[in-house]
């Protein structure tokens, strides 16, 4: 596999690569090949092995008989999941959530981009978008102690604070009405720095002779903020909304399943958290297998489409 | 004129900076107080709403019982062992993946990376992969939580772009050279890498040491699980008998020892990222817009 393999000398003395015609591909890229031969087996195993078990959504699984043993039975687990009551319940909490999620932190992070790039004060600013980040690299467990410090009734400052205040104290976990705010809100906190890295950097890529001129003629740093800053990422920021729009069907399920509780299912549990305790707690395993595969195939079809969709935007937008 | 114009600058900037500081406070905030409580005795808990500490009454109790604690070490080394065993997994499979997938002029590319992009974009949920795990017989094995993760389809293609922005004269010139392929992917490429190695790493590495699903998942034996799960049971009051029995002997509170154990677990991750910031800014975004 040495230089004879990948060279071929031609006449002018000039070396050539050999890539073409038959035959030749494993002779010239044989290297590649094996370099793939471990993580194709790796894929075969566990990115395509689930699809292959994903059959037992239009099965009755039983674990004796295995995933090829078990019954056929058509449509049943999807009908039994659409006409139980839960169905719309779970539709209602996924896309809310998530929707919340999308659009109050997306002008926060916005927000805090344009804070980063418009301050003037060097270290101040290296220092507060490393403490930004920050929440990104914590576990939603981490996050999980942090919010009870925080919001229990017993321990939280939120509480201490009401009670001293003289109100009375709030579980704000375990409250059907709190939990789906205590869920964005959180969520907003942990990530809103991260997100605005992308922002950051496409506010880098703006033209500074457009600044220049604005300022040239006079325009105060707001209307440049508004004239020329926002303009100049608006394809960014659609683009990765919409791209955000095409997984809005993952709610956070470690989020969730880290915080929730039976009193706040009415309006935390989604579909993730229900199909992990459909399949893996109940051991309804075609059932939970039908709901997952729902949301695969809804989630890829939203996928496909918003990326199409900004793939056009920003060829229209861009030309 | 121009004096006004400074004017506007100086409210412009206090507005900036004004936001940047309120920010910082709701951020530093939650995790001031849980530091607080983790050094607060247990007398003095009630007071000044955990968000101050007499500097002469502060005690590091909790740590010491925490950190000397059996399941603590249990759970420690076990979230070692998933970290750097994980890792280097991860690096094993992504990079030579990823590399392979950047030549151009390899037949079939397409194919490979269709093949990889399928199960990116379609995934059928948590029961068909935990059939996977099962069925290998992974239960209870550390490397249930280290194997089904080992390939991040995205963080796979990130690498892949990378690599493709690297001159292929480098390449070209190593092989003329008479290098083989892997010599020229460990002494051409990754020394051109760095940035994205340490990007793709430090996610893959956080990623293991902040999981506590799949743990939770595969493994039912206590004495595997990592340190998120232990801090899970702790948080979800799921063990603390045998904190409450160690309670008894000492000056601090059940609170105290949530907030140091919330404060150990999240400690490594703290230390680490600041020193990959630049890195991750840069590496991220370089294959993250072309994806």
């Amino acid at each position: 596999m040495g230089q004879s393999a990948m060279i071929q000398t031609s006449g002018t003395g000039k070396p050539r690569r050999l890539h073409r015609g038959p035959g030749r591909a494993l002779r010239t890229h044989g290297a590649f090949y094996l370099m793939l031969f471990i993580p194709l087996v790796y894929f075969a195993i566990f990115k395509y092995g689930p699809l292959v078990n994903a059959q037992i959504a239009f099965k009755d699984f039983m674990a004796l008989d295995g995933v090829w043993g078990s019954p056929w039975v058509g449509l049943k687990n999807f009908g039994t999941f659409f006409s139980s009551i839960y169905f719309w319940e779970l539709l209602r909490n996924t896309l809310g959530l998530s929707l919340g999620k999308l659009v109050l932190g997306l002008p926060l992070a916005v927000l805090l981009a344009i804070a980063l790039n418009e301050s003037s004060l060097r270290r101040w600013k290296h220092f507060a978008q490393t403490v930004a980040y920050l929440p990104h690299f914590l576990s939603w467990v981490v996050m999980y102690g942090v919010l009870l410090l925080l919001l229990s009734p017993d321990e939280g400052l939120l509480n201490e604070i009401a009670k001293a205040l003289g109100g009375k104290e709030t579980n704000f976990l375990q409250d059907p009405t709190w939990y789906p705010i205590v869920v964005i809100l959180s969520d907003i906190w942990k990530e809103t720095g991260w997100s605005a890295i992308i922002y950051l950097a496409a506010m880098t890529g703006i033209d500074t002779g457009l600044y220049e001129a604005a300022e040239v003629e006079g325009a105060t740093r707001v209307q440049r903020i508004v004239h020329i800053t926002l303009p100049g990422i608006r394809d960014v920021v659609i683009t990765i909304a919409l791209l955000r729009l095409g997984t809005i069907l993952d709610a956070g399920f470690h989020q969730i399943f880290m915080t929730y509780s039976v009193p706040v299912y009415s309006t935390g549990d989604i579909i993730d958290t229900w199909v992990y305790r459909q399949g893996i707690l109940d051991f309804q395993f075609g059932l939970a297998t039908a709901v997952g595969l729902f949301k695969g195939l809804i989630g890829l079809g939203l996928v496909w489409t918003f990326n199409r969709i900004a793939r056009r935007y920003a060829d229209a937008g861009l030309f | 004129m121009r004096k006004i114009k400074s004017g506007d600058e100086f409210v412009f900037q206090i507005v900036m900076n004004g936001i940047l500081a309120l920010v910082l406070a709701l951020m530093i905030l939650p995790l001031w107080r849980v530091f607080i409580l983790s050094v607060t005795p247990f007398k003095y808990i009630d007071s000044s709403f955990g968000l101050f500490v007499n500097p002469l009454r502060w005690t590091s109790e909790a740590y010491a019982q925490f950190l000397s604690h059996p399941s603590f070490l249990h759970a420690f080394r076990n979230s070692l062992i998933i970290m750097f065993g994980g890792l280097a997994i991860n690096l094993f499979m992504t990079v030579p993946m990823a590399y392979a997938l950047s030549v151009r002029s390899l037949p079939g590319r397409r194919a490979l990376n269709f093949v990889a992009m399928v199960p990116y974009l379609f995934n059928p949920g948590l029961i068909p992969s935990y059939l996977v795990v099962t069925g290998l017989g992974l239960q209870d094995n550390l490397l249930a939580v280290m194997i089904p993760g080992a390939i991040g389809v995205a963080n796979m293609f990130i690498m892949r772009n990378f690599f493709m922005e690297i001159p292929m004269d480098f390449m070209e010139a190593a092989r003329i050279d008479g290098a083989s392929e892997l010599f020229i992917l460990f002494r051409v490429v990754l020394p051109l890498s760095v940035p994205i190695m340490l990007t793709i790493g430090l996610f893959y590495a956080v990623g293991h040491w902040n999981e506590f699903f799949t743990p939770i998942l595969y493994l039912n034996d206590a004495n595997l699980q990592p340190l998120p799960v232990l801090l899970r049971n702790i948080l979800m009051g799921l063990n603390t008998n045998e904190y409450v029995e160690y309670d008894t002997f000492s000056q601090v509170s059940i609170q105290s020892l949530k907030a140091a154990s919330i404060f150990i677990t999240m400690l490594p991750m703290m230390m680490v990222y600041p020193w990959i910031q630049k890195h991750f800014v840069k590496g991220s975004l370089a294959g993250g817009i072309k994806g």
